[in-house]
């Protein structure tokens, strides 16, 4: 029986870190290909896949933005679905070594691998994030969301939404931009109303869609009629939100089209024009020491509502004034 | 706040979201079972529900009829289950490690597939509830028990049949035989192969029914990985019931009805911290595993080799 106690033990074990950590640790050969005409070469290595409508499909489409104005004068390789943190660390020095100009580690786990890295390939910018540390090295940047200002926005419109007064939010684990978007939510529901009755779970994983459905199944149980929720194992919950006809609001990817009547606005991080100032950085002779944060006056993430849901001119205005409130420092996102 | 949980709609709330929850177990557990009550342990099971979820989808949104979904989930399964019986029964490999072999290849190959055909996250529409006429309008019990679809239904009749089988049948006792005592059962002309053959394809069949029920039934939509390690509790679900249907019955439902219980915690807003909220499944199946520890053992010929002596 010991035995067979231990082996359940490995099995539970097993299962609670393949639920918390998520992504597939498949790999593809970073594709190298020579070109004469020496364009400018951009690795990526990403933690979820590129179709992910959240986290790495954020990256990804940022990198098509820059294909399509540089088109021959750039080239990038994209490896994703890195949950490994040892598959990832030997993705990013492979792109180092095969002379690749800048590698971004799209993902905050890998910031210690960066850390080895990094010294090992002084004439290779590095990036990654999201986080604000470049630990000081002189070829790493590092970049981040204030995704507490668009969370903020779509926390605001919720406010102004609800009739029940419950609001449900399912998070992934409270860390990173997932809990920043969740505060800056909360507290944007609050400046509306502070009687509203905001619930936050966290389930603990950033891909176990069931749970993350039977969480939205709870919160609209419980009353809730206007959910949200951040990270890739959401689309768990937009079906449910859907089923029961209730309203989402999207962060990371623009998941409005992923259901046409019920996701009602998304923050979308546009990291492409982060990646515009690293370029011209880099031109310039500075390889990296920069601190980047996208936030909704940079343009480095937008609020894009789905026209397919009416919202009434009231609405519209306040996350317009919210949005030049944000911009211009009058209004303070209150942290929690 | 903590009496806020004994109110009538988090009761139910609780039951309905833990027989949703219960329901992907079911099927892998039951599946599981079979297998390793002939002496095969098989860890390959989350490979082949993400095979079995991913064919499920693909053929729905192809077809658009759920039925051919199920089929073709059954049929990965099967061809899963059948390499696995190969690798294990006829080349003596090792079970524990060639599962986990199978585990990484099910997870790759549904990644591949869904990045070539499909390559972007949709939804199908999938099984509807289904209220059953006259119990269906029974107050709350038949909100919870008889307003499901297809699928849930399915994976609790599976329940009493996998006893039946399993103990009252010529072939459950043959399958109980070889995993018991091998080298007896073939004395007595039972083909220990044959039968490994027969369950460890069956386990694949239901695995990939439990990858379906995920993605047609409950959530509707193929993401990569989604089943997030659920094929690992669903082996470790078949030692927890003691190699029995009803006892995989009890461990499913437990398991599932703490996940429920704690989602509740967190949106009642009692002051349990989310981490540690969200490992009370597994504590507390850790937990009573422990404090049943005489609860019996398992196949004896579990994980060993057979060949055929002369």
């Amino acid at each position: 029986m010991k035995k067979v106690f231990t082996i359940v033990s490995v099995l539970l074990v097993l299962a609670m870190f393949l639920g918390a950590c998520a992504q597939t640790p498949v790999a593809e050969p970073p594709a190298a290909v020579e070109e004469p005409t020496q364009p400018l070469r951009i690795a990526v290595v990403s933690p979820s896949s590129i179709n992910d409508l959240a986290f790495t499909q954020s990256i990804s489409d940022a990198l098509i933005v820059l294909k399509a104005e540089m088109g021959d004068g750039l080239e990038y390789a994209f490896t994703e679905n890195m949950f490994v943190v040892d598959d990832a660390a030997a993705a990013i020095r492979d792109y180092a070594s095969k002379g690749y100009d800048i590698v971004i580690a799209h993902g905050s786990q890998y910031g210690s691998s960066l850390q080895e890295i990094a010294p090992d390939f002084p004439n290779t910018v590095f990036a990654w994030g999201t986080t604000v540390d470049t630990f000081g090295m002189p070829n790493v940047h590092a970049y981040e969301a204030a995704s507490d200002q668009g969370g903020y926005v779509n926390g605001v419109m919720a406010g102004m939404l609800t009739e029940s007064k419950i609001i449900g939010v399912v998070g992934p684990i409270e860390t990173g931009d997932a809990k920043l978007y969740v505060d800056g939510f909360v507290a944007g529901v609050k400046s509306v109303d502070p009687s509203i009755d905001v619930r936050v779970t966290y389930i603990g994983s950033f891909s176990d869609i069931a749970l993350a459905a039977e969480a939205a199944n709870t919160h609209i149980s419980a009353g809730a009629d206007i959910l949200t929720g951040s990270a890739q194992m959401v689309v768990g919950a937009i079906g449910k939100a859907e089923e029961s006809g209730l309203y989402w609001f999207g962060t990371q990817a623009n998941q409005n089209g992923y259901s046409q009547k019920t996701v009602v606005a998304s923050q979308v991080y546009h990291w492409e024009g982060i990646l515009r100032e690293i370029i011209a950085l880099r031109a310039a002779g500075t390889m990296g020491g920069q601190t980047f944060s996208a936030t909704l006056q940079n343009g480095g993430q937008v609020i894009t509502i789905n026209p397919e849901i009416e919202l009434s001119q009231e609405v519209k205005t306040k996350v317009e004034e919210v949005i030049a409130g944000i911009n211009d420092g009058s209004i303070v996102i209150p942290k929690p | 706040m903590i009496s806020d949980l004994f109110s009538a709609t988090v009761i139910i709330g609780i039951i309905s979201s833990g027989i949703r929850l219960a329901t992907p177990y079911l099927f892998a557990s039951i599946g599981e079972m079979f297998g390793q009550r002939s002496g095969v342990l098989n860890l390959g099971v989350e490979g082949q529900m993400l095979l079995g979820a991913f064919f499920a989808f693909y053929i729905t949104l192809k077809t658009g009829n759920l039925w051919f979904g199920v089929l073709a989930a059954m049929a990965v399964g099967a061809l899963m289950g059948l390499a696995m019986a190969f690798v294990t029964v006829n080349l003596h490999a090792t079970q524990g490690i060639s599962g986990i072999g199978f585990y990484l290849f099910g997870m790759g190959m549904s990644n591949l597939l869904f990045q070539k055909l499909i390559g972007t996250v949709e939804g199908v529409k999938g099984f509807q509830k289904i209220s059953i006429p006259l119990l269906g309008k029974i107050p709350v019990i038949g909100d919870i028990f008889f307003n499901q679809n297809a699928l849930v239904y399915l994976a609790f009749l599976l329940i009493p049949i996998a006893w039946f089988v399993l103990n009252k049948t010529t072939l459950g006792l043959k399958i109980r035989a070889v995993g018991e005592n091998p080298e007896a059962a073939d004395s007595l002309g039972v083909s220990v192969a044959g039968i490994r053959y027969l369950t460890v394809i069956m386990g694949g069949v239901f695995s990939g029914i439990a990858g379906a029920s995920l993605s047609i039934a409950l959530l509707n939509v193929f993401q990569q990985n989604m089943t997030a390690g659920q094929g690992f509790i669903a082996v470790a679900l078949v030692y927890f019931g003691s190699w029995k249907p009803f006892g995989i019955l009890t461990g499913a439902l437990l398991f599932s009805l703490i996940n429920a219980l704690q989602l509740w915690i967190q949106v009642l807003g009692i002051p349990i911290p989310s981490e540690l909220a969200v490992m009370m499944p597994y504590i507390l199946t850790i937990l009573v595993l422990t404090l049943s520890v005489s609860k019996g053992r398992g196949p004896s010929a579990l994980t060993k080799v057979f060949e055929r002596e002369g």
